[in-house]
């Protein structure tokens, strides 16, 4: 395992940990914009760079600003009075730790079978637009159609509501 | 334990990792958008799981894990959207974003 | 000698690094690069602020800084020394670490951009099959650090500054986006170097520019829109215009910071302007076949500063629009007239060669510009001033 790996994990472990652990929600949020970016990092080291570029395009440029714009227009930068954990944060750890210790478990002791170094891809932009409009043309409409009804719908959720009655 | 030195294993664990951190930030705190910012994480960690199978795994060429994990980028994205205009839109209806504030459907 | 001339850079590059052992030798002649790029665009910038002062100046019927040297020409020396040699004032309330990391996140940023721009023949830093998707990507994420320099001055009007100006580069992205695939569409390939190379050719003497078409002049006019308001410059200057917002969001930063900031925001220019000259003026290329002979990065450098010198005329010339205003051309003229023009490219690869595809994708362009433009403007009732205050 190259040292950069452990850098750029290091990073997004970091990042994570701060995102759910700060007082400061707009803290928060830029701690997830780091954890982003050491994911979007990751996802380049494993040759995948469409993904990268697509994951910092949409979660940093769009994502993170909607967080951002939430917190800012829910008040959230103030300091909040009481506690920042909920009533009962113990179940919440005990559970996260039970699945982690689970997932890794299933990770170190599985026989895997997978190809170690195996040659590193050859994927060109040509080859995602040829499935995306070849093979995945389906669900690339059914995403589109997603979208378009995730826009009108946050739209309409989140619109003022004139006022009906005088 | 008997662990072979795959790096394969290594963006598994990282993986894990995050997504336990992910779930244990929308389990443990108050604020509506930071249980968001729990849920982002993990579909994030689902995402480097998808990837790095679809490196190290057998016919990469066939794109799937990368067709999986960008329409899951795309889906993430408008999930978060209609999730924030619902936190806000509560905001304004009961003026807080305390979660154990708004455990009872009438108000 | 014609190719010396052209290859001079690489040239000097590979003669540098081959004084080195050869393991060494790739990540040296990145890092000669990545340092070549590091003091050109800044000298560019000093250029540029320079020629800023000057041009608007003698726009607006006065002569431009004119004491520090003949003509004022050592003015931006002034400039550096002032904003290094002033006090760096960080408010109390302000939250420190986020106000430090802005204007450093910005300017990192804004020079990641420049790794894949082709300067000139074989002078691409990285050179990426998804290049363009990696410059847009990297440009969404300008729009977070001035985020950064709004909310962390705890100050009202840094807040409105910066959430205004985020509205704005996030509406103007998306045209500039689309304005960019139709080009993506007809090359056939992401890669900036390819495209350059689509342009590369000549009939008749005219080179292959996509500007000289009916669907790369709209586009161009549309990016450059686009780009204008995703800079922040006049006539979308509204988050820093000085009669509106004090300074808008940089307004708590003094000295270096600010200068660091003002750096961001021309080397971000310069950037875009790089890109611009690269998907529709033809890169690297020379604009008539006969004039091949001078270097390629020439005619780049000099695309760069013809896009810069038209910024600052934009800027003198058109008045400021309003923060609806702007969101309104955006989503309602800028954004449709970009998906028309994707049609309309579409068309022109399907139609043969020939002047009937001339004619239709003019013809097309033209009247959808002139119905919305219209269109657009029926609406506005000028009416007696009425007044509506924030509830």
């Amino acid at each position: 395992m190259s040292i950069v790996f452990y850098v750029i994990a290091g990073l997004s472990v970091a990042g994570a940990l701060a995102a759910v652990l700060l007082k400061n929600t707009v803290h928060c949020a830029l701690a997830l914009t780091l954890a982003f970016a050491g994911l979007a990092l990751l996802f380049l080291e494993l040759d995948a760079q469409f993904a990268g570029f697509a994951q910092i395009l949409v979660y940093i440029g769009a994502v993170a600003i909607l967080v951002v714009f939430a917190i800012l227009l829910t008040r959230g930068s103030e300091t909040p009075q009481d506690t920042v954990l909920s009533r009962n944060p113990l179940v919440g750890l005990v559970t996260a730790a039970a699945i982690f210790a689970v997932l890794g478990w299933a990770v170190l002791h599985s026989s895997l079978s997978l190809p170690q170094e195996s040659a590193k891809p050859q994927v060109t932009v040509m080859d995602i637009g040829n499935a995306l409009m070849g093979r995945y043309v389906l669900p690339l409409e059914i995403v589109a159609l997603l979208l378009t009804a995730a826009l009108i719908g946050a739209v309409i959720v989140a619109m003022h509501e004139k006022e009906a009655a005088k | 334990m008997n662990a072979p030195i795959n790096p394969l294993t290594g963006y598994l664990l990282v993986a894990a990792l995050l997504f336990a951190i992910g779930l244990a930030g929308a389990l443990t705190r108050r604020n509506a958008i930071l249980v968001l910012i729990g849920i982002e994480l993990m579909l994030n960690a689902a995402n480097l799981n998808l990837i790095a199978f679809w490196r190290y795994g057998p016919h990469p060429e066939l794109l799937t894990g990368m067709m999986f994990a960008i329409f899951s980028i795309a889906v993430a994205a408008a999930e978060a959207a209609v999730g924030l205009g619902l936190v806000i839109q509560i905001h304004r209806h009961a003026h807080t974003t305390d979660l154990d504030a708004m455990s009872r459907m009438k108000g | 000698m014609i190719e010396k001339a052209d290859q001079i850079f690489v040239l000097l590059s590979h003669w540098l690094v081959s004084f080195l052992p050869s393991a060494l030798q790739p990540a040296a002649a990145v890092l000669l690069s990545v340092v070549a790029i590091i003091v050109t665009f800044p000298a560019l910038f000093a250029i540029s602020v320079l020629l800023e002062r000057k041009g608007l100046g003698r726009m607006q019927n006065r002569y431009g800084p004119n004491r520090v040297g003949p003509y004022g020409i050592f003015q931006p020396v002034a400039d550096g020394v002032k904003a290094l040699i002033k006090e760096d004032i960080v408010p109390f309330r302000a939250d420190a670490v986020v106000h430090f990391l802005a204007p450093v996140f910005l300017v990192v940023v804004v020079f990641m951009g420049y790794a894949v721009l082709p300067m000139g023949r074989n002078m691409t830093l990285v050179n990426m099959d998804a290049g363009l998707l990696f410059f847009f990507a990297i440009g969404a994420s300008t729009e977070l650090s001035v985020f950064m320099a709004g909310w962390s001055s705890r100050n009202k009007y840094s807040l409105l500054g910066a959430m205004r100006a985020v509205a704005q580069m996030i509406s103007y992205e998306v045209p500039l986006l689309m304005s960019s695939v139709a080009v993506v569409m007809i090359t056939g390939s992401l890669s900036l170097g390819k495209i350059v190379d689509a342009q590369n050719q000549y009939t008749y003497g005219f080179p292959h520019w996509y500007v000289f078409t009916p669907w790369g002049f709209a586009g161009f006019v549309l990016f450059a829109i686009a780009a204008t308001a995703e800079t922040n410059r006049s006539p979308f200057d509204l988050p820093e215009g000085e009669s509106e917002l004090v300074a808008g969001y940089f307004t708590e930063y003094s000295g270096f910071k600010f200068a660091l900031f003002f750096l961001g925001e021309y080397v971000g220019m310069m950037g875009i302007s790089g890109l611009a000259a690269t998907l529709f003026l033809g890169g690297w290329s020379a604009p008539f076949s006969w004039l091949g002979w001078v270097p390629s990065w020439f005619w780049f450098f000099a695309k760069v500063m013809l896009a810069m010198c038209i910024f600052i005329w934009v800027r003198g010339t058109l008045p400021r629009l309003r923060q609806d205003q702007l969101m309104n051309f955006a989503w309602k003229f800028v954004l449709p007239l970009t998906l028309l023009n994707l049609i309309v490219a579409g068309l022109w690869r399907f139609m043969g060669e020939g002047w009937l595809r001339w004619l239709v994708c003019s013809a097309i362009l033209l009247l959808a510009y002139t119905l919305m433009g219209r269109g657009g403007m029926r609406g506005d009732h000028i009416g007696p001033r009425s007044y509506r205050y924030a509830e």
